[in-house]
């Protein structure tokens, strides 16, 4: 059986590259990609924890949630995405800056 | 099977919404034909009483114990805030009545969120398990970031609510990373389990990682520096009503979840009230350097804007700082002291966000400049203006004061003394851009062609429910007192 340190370091590196691009990249969409990542490495966790725990299912339940939740936000980010670029016609983030101070 | 249904009747008020959810979006399908306003006004209508039930079915003493398989604790400190939250829902349902950027807007989406958001709020403060922390959070961070962006054609609103969801998804997403971490370091999901594994065991360095990670989910829900950059932005771009519902429900919900898992999850109580931290990480100094950040830089940044919804966007991060500090007590006095804070918090924050919208109607302008000669034209809603100023300031006899005594009376309880006169140093710096707005309002000349204002029977009514907890909160100590004493009894100290 492949040892649990395997998954942590898969879901610490999935984790990472997700912060890596969140904090580089300047699209919308990437970066929303990139927030599935952290989602996903998450979800690595709490299967591989479930799996190596004696009795411990939840963490499976949990990750089932995750997904769906994932899902949701994903659906109403696209379509504020959507709904930005249909009135500015991009969706460079460094260009969504109207609001500061 | 049976402790799934005796739960439910304990359950009413969600249920309530949620029934009231149901009722509005087929009311809002079937009026698809009629005028704006008839519609309008049958699903405000049918809203307010799904709210209002919800209120009546929240108030009286707690249950006690756990719901659906201790997924939601029946304690104390949800039976104060959920009156808490369904009050907040109807002043926002009130308030979006009269925001100007409102008018001519379908309300049928916007009644379904703001149902649903409450419901949510309501299983965010009893969650008390890791899953449900997590999805009720979500419920309220989805369904907010709709809210935000609730005028599509409008520049503004969409930024704010991509700046929104981008910051909330990176935020739940790490806090979830952490979670998941807390679940393999203690193997289970129910926090008095995590709790009961951490004392067992000491988990090390890696419950550092878990508490910065989780710290990042709920600070980004009590907008605590630093996890508060999408909140000035937010509440600027988005309407009104809802950035003064954002700025008090959900933001309550975040402090109840940060004492469910910090107090509970983390934390032993002890015998005369106090709570020693568990699992060989002391986490008081998280919160103290959290507290210390969030209520300095939102007061200093305060300073500096020109713009009434920004001003108390970062008035809104100087508060949640001011809250910290009754958390960083460790002790049950200083969970009764957030509470308290909160319920007094609703009223003087809603009071100025009204007056901001009242503001916007006649000059359909946030700058500050916006507010000059206000005194002139209509004297009763400056004065209305300094109560709720006044009162968030913390200056006595009104509320806000009691609320600032009450956390600050906690941390000296808690030998924390300094911490608490840097709250007080704090005040008095808010003290410079609160008085400033009153100084423009009253002072300033402004354009003196300006007709005098006309309120409607509404306004009025809002203006006098909002202002009366302020001013004559002094009479009602024994009431906070009891509040405060309900809010501490958690689900392991009834």
């Amino acid at each position: 059986m492949i040892p649990l340190e395997h998954y942590l370091i898969v879901s610490a590196a999935l984790f990472s590259v997700g912060v890596f691009g969140i904090l580089t990249r300047r699209n919308a969409v990437n970066v929303l990609m990139c927030i599935e990542l952290i989602f996903n490495s998450a979800n690595i966790n709490l299967v591989a924890f479930s799996r190596f725990i004696e009795g411990a299912l939840g963490g499976q339940v949990f990750a089932l949630l995750v997904i769906v939740v994932a899902a949701c936000e994903a659906a109403v980010a696209l379509a504020i995405v959507m709904s930005l670029y249909r009135i500015t016609k991009q969706v460079n983030l460094d260009k969504a800056a109207e609001l500061k101070g | 099977m049976s402790d799934a249904l005796a739960s439910l009747g304990r359950f009413l008020p969600e249920l309530l919404l949620m029934g009231a959810l149901a009722v509005v979006i087929v009311a809002d399908l079937a009026t698809q034909a009629w005028s704006l306003a008839r519609s309008r006004n049958l699903l405000v209508g049918l809203t307010l009483a799904g709210l209002g039930a919800a209120f009546v079915a929240s108030l009286g003493e707690p249950g006690g114990g756990s719901l659906f398989a201790s997924m939601i604790a029946d304690d104390g400190l949800l039976g104060v805030l959920r009156p808490l939250f369904a009050l907040t829902a109807i002043f926002t349902l009130l308030f979006s009545l009269r925001a100007k950027e409102l008018d001519g807007a379908r309300m049928g989406e916007m009644v379904a969120l703001l149902l649903t958001v409450t419901a949510a709020l309501m299983w965010m403060a009893g969650s008390v398990n890791l899953v449900m922390i997590y999805l009720s959070l979500e419920t309220v961070s989805v369904a907010s970031y709709i809210m935000v962006g609730y005028r599509s054609s409008d520049r503004l609103s969409n930024e704010a609510s991509l700046k929104y969801i981008l910051f909330g998804a990176v935020s739940t997403g790490v806090m979830l990373f952490g979670l998941s971490l807390l679940y393999g370091l203690t193997g289970t999901l129910d926090l008095y389990g995590v709790r009961a594994a951490l004392a067992a065991e000491d988990a090390g360095p890696a419950l550092i990682l878990v508490l910065l990670l989780v710290a990042g989910g709920i600070g980004f829900k009590i907008a605590a520096v630093p996890f508060h950059f999408w909140c000035p932005d937010v509440y600027t771009g988005a309407s009104t009503p809802v950035t003064a519902f954002l700025s008090v429900g959900p933001k309550a919900a975040g402090f109840a979840v940060l004492i469910r898992f910090f107090y509970s999850g983390i934390a032993q109580p002890g015998a005369d009230g106090t709570f020693a931290a568990v699992g060989g990480v002391d986490w008081q100094g998280l919160i103290i350097v959290l507290a210390v950040v969030t209520m300095t830089l939102g007061n200093v940044a305060a300073l500096l804007q020109t713009n009434m919804k920004r001003l108390l966007a970062y008035s809104s991060i100087a508060h949640a700082g001011t809250i910290l500090i009754g958390a960083a007590a460790l002790s049950s006095e200083g969970i009764g002291a957030i509470v308290t804070y909160l319920v007094i918090y609703l009223f003087m924050n809603l009071g100025a966000f009204l007056v901001v919208i009242l503001v916007h109607r006649v000059t359909g302008t946030f700058e500050l400049e916006g507010y000059a000669g206000f005194w002139k034209r209509s004297p009763l809603l400056t004065v209305a203006m300094g109560i709720f100023l006044f009162s968030l300031m913390g200056i006595p006899p009104f509320a806000g004061f009691f609320a600032k005594l009450y956390v600050f009376a906690a941390a000296v309880e808690a030998e924390l003394g300094w911490l608490a006169v840097v709250g007080v140093l704090n005040s008095a710096v808010a003290a410079f851009y609160y008085i400033k707005v009153l100084r423009i309002m009253a002072v300033d000349p402004g354009d003196g062609e300006l007709p005098a204002l006309r309120f409607s029977r509404l306004d009025g009514a809002l203006l006098l429910a909002l202002v009366t907890p302020n001013v004559v909160g002094i009479l009602f100590g024994g009431a906070l007192e009891q509040i405060s004493e309900i809010a501490q009894r958690l689900l392991d100290l009834a």
